[in-house]
């Protein structure tokens, strides 16, 4: 009772106090809004790859890729805890378009559209075709021609300042021309001498937007048997690249990919009597996450150094207020004594500037959070306006592939920042208020006499 | 009469640089109850420190202090708080009062220390109705809410002085209580002690004039941390 009435009566009468406020303010604001967007856009990478890849995937890092069984997928296909199965060829080559001089280097994925848009996100990744996967590589001005789907940065589409992309009404016609270089199983060049690379025909039916722009920058998505003449995948017996599996909603990603793994590894000992048994056994069983690690671990360890950095701002905050209440204690000296005098115990008296340091931290968060919750809400609309008047922006929209800044609030998080906040508070107190405790009674008001 | 307080033998010394200072060479004294006992003695003579380590303020390096036949030194840090919160009052002489607590609040301290949270909550009107019916006793009925830097001197040290009385205690001890006021106001508050001493309040006060330890009932001589003569009104 005493603790606390004494510690509200100092914090308001304590000019310093509102200056430790303000730095717990400061701080938690900083913490909100940066981890806040920060959280966001490694939650939307991650999301943007998951959608890529799948929950699963059973992939090799070889380009002559692996036996094709429809046993396996239809076995696959068959499990309980599997939602979709999608099987996918992937290779290399040079794209141009007719009677150009240019040429770019890119990847090709050759997919069924309607199951690879079950197995991952590619059916809300296209823009004309947006969830109508079965038109996905029929081109709308050319409808009996061979089509093909483009990465939207490597389709050439123009964005706007603000990250925008400007899509023409109808898919713009034009023609393009893949090629490849086809390899066997044992990854020499296939058809060797006559017929080294293999070139076909494609008309632009849609763009695909995934976010990566790693994959929108050179992606090409080809129907599954075009794309294994490509590549030479279709013999002597077909071949594929990456199998893509959707687990049902109720089937939790681990547990998921351990049967799945199970499940593989009781094939693989069913056909050890394959003639390229080694591309089999190079397969790999995945969740997105160990896919996508290379990608997403560079964008983790921007995160963890953001964390570091803001710990570092913690300790800073902690020393503030270690100074304010270390100069507190020396000016309430004579308080201290006087409860001393009265038979205040060491420990409440401890507790009176504990107390006033748990209310610095709450006031301090409280007032922090709310700020940063404010800025949170309008920093899109804020950025937009930096922008129009003075050309200011966070991210350069026509470099990164960012939309809005990401400002979803977690509550969790919140409260974690604001117990932060106050326990860098006691922790900052937490000397000064052993020493208050500490102090000699006859000393300190023989001291405040003098 | 029955002794409330007994020093047998103190001693105390501080360092003083290299030195150490004896202050106190061997102090035996003993306090009636409801007496009103004058220290008195010149500036350094050791007489606020037999006063602290008669109220637990301080410890003595030597020597016991027995209150009510009990001996202080033996007190846990418990009992000791206790001691100081409930058996003892101080009267400081620069009133030594909280600037963050109203007039009623000040008085109301020790009782909020000795009730604990719950306790006081329980007994909060009670308890502010007896710290109020002490202030209007002491002429500052109309201050409750004032803060202390809004009072003068002889209306701070009465406030003090209602505070050390607030858990009534057996024993008041005074340190030089006028000696920060002037004569008049000073006086008015040597009367209330004389009122509270009638009414049977035990007494201790440390000043260094003689004329205002006169008014005591027993006088002690303090010189050079020895007593020197002490003297009894008839």
């Amino acid at each position: 009772m005493l603790p606390w009435k004494l510690a509200v009566r100092y914090f308001r009468s304590r000019p310093s106090s509102w200056l430790a406020v303000a730095a717990v303010a400061l701080c938690t604001f900083i913490v909100v809004v940066v981890l806040t967007v920060m959280n966001g856009l490694v939650s939307d990478f991650k999301e943007k790859n998951h959608l890529a890849v799948g929950d699963c995937i059973l992939t090799t890092d070889s380009l002559v890729g692996f036996p094709d069984d429809p046993n396996w997928l239809a076995l696959l296909e068959s499990q309980p805890f599997i939602e979709a199965v999608s099987p996918a060829v992937f290779g290399v080559g040079l794209i141009t378009q007719t009677g150009a001089d240019w040429n770019i280097a890119v990847q090709f994925l050759g997919i069924d559209p309607v199951r690879h848009s079950a197995a991952t996100g590619f059916g809300r990744s296209l823009h004309y075709r947006k969830n109508q996967p079965h038109l996905a590589f029929v081109p709308s001005y050319a409808p009996n021609e061979p089509g093909c789907v483009v990465g939207i940065d490597l389709a050439g589409i123009s964005r706007t300042s603000q990250g925008t992309y400007l899509h023409p009404l109808q898919p713009v016609p034009i023609r393009l021309i893949l090629s490849s270089f086809p390899l066997t199983p044992r990854g020499a060049m296939a058809r060797g001498g006559t017929d080294l690379v293999n070139s076909k025909t494609y008309y632009l039916a849609d763009d695909s937007h995934t976010g990566i722009p790693q994959i929108d920058g050179s992606m090409i998505y080809l129907p599954l048997e075009e794309a294994r003449l490509l590549a030479g995948m279709d013999s002597p017996f077909p071949r594929i690249s990456s199998i893509h599996i959707r687990f049902k909603p109720s089937v939790g990603l681990q547990e998921g990919v351990e049967q799945v793994r199970k499940l593989w590894t009781e094939y693989l000992d069913s056909r050890r009597n394959h003639p390229y048994f080694n591309l089999l056994e190079a397969v790999r069983v995945q969740n997105w996450l160990e896919n996508r690690r290379s990608r997403i671990a560079a964008v983790e360890k921007e995160q963890t150094m953001l964390i570091f950095l803001f710990l570092m701002l913690g300790i800073i905050t902690v020393f503030i207020v270690f100074v304010i209440f270390y100069m507190l204690v020396g000016h309430k000296s004579k308080d201290i004594g006087i409860l001393q005098s009265i038979g205040m115990s060491k420990i409440k008296i401890a507790q009176v500037f504990l107390h006033f340091a748990a209310l610095i931290g709450f006031c301090g968060t409280l007032l922090g959070a709310a700020g940063g919750c404010l800025f949170l809400v309008y920093i899109n609309p804020i950025e937009n306006w930096l922008f129009e008047r003075f050309d200011f922006q966070l991210w350069d929209r026509t470099i990164y592939a960012i939309g809005q800044i990401p400002n979803q609030i977690q509550p969790v998080f919140l409260l974690n920042v604001g117990l932060a906040a106050v326990a860098a508070c006691l922790a900052g107190a937490l000397i000064p208020a052993v020493q208050a405790a500490r102090k000699e009674t006859v000393e300190v008001l023989r001291v405040s006499q003098v | 009469m029955k002794t409330i307080i007994e020093a047998k033998n103190i001693h105390k010394s501080y360092p003083m640089g290299k030195q150490t200072l004896h202050v106190l060479k061997g102090i035996s004294l003993k306090v009636q109850t409801g007496s009103f006992t004058a220290i008195v003695g010149a500036s350094g003579s050791g007489k606020s420190t037999l006063l602290h380590i008669l109220g637990a303020l301080d410890k003595p390096d030597n020597g016991s202090v027995e209150f009510e036949g009990k001996n202080i030194s033996n007190f846990s840090a418990a009992q000791l708080n206790r001691y100081r919160n409930q058996s003892v009052g101080f009267v400081f002489q620069f009133y030594h009062l909280l600037n963050e607590l109203n007039v009623l609040e000040n008085t109301l301290l020790p009782a909020m220390i000795t009730n604990g949270p719950t306790g006081y909550l329980k007994k909060k009107k009670e308890l502010q109705e007896a710290a109020a019916a002490l202030l209007e006793r002491f002429g500052l009925g109309g201050r409750l809410r004032h803060r202390p830097y809004e009072l003068s001197g002889g209306e701070r040290q009465r406030v003090a002085i209602a505070r050390a009385l607030m858990n009534k205690p057996a024993l008041l001890l005074a340190d030089e209580p006028t000696g920060n006021l002037d004569s008049k106001t000073g006086s008015g508050i040597l009367d209330v002690l004389k009122e509270l001493n009638r009414g049977g309040q035990t007494i201790i006060m440390v000043t260094h004039d003689l004329r205002i330890a006169q008014m005591a009932g027993e006088i002690v001589h303090l010189e050079d941390g020895r007593i020197v003569e002490t003297s009894k009104k008839s």
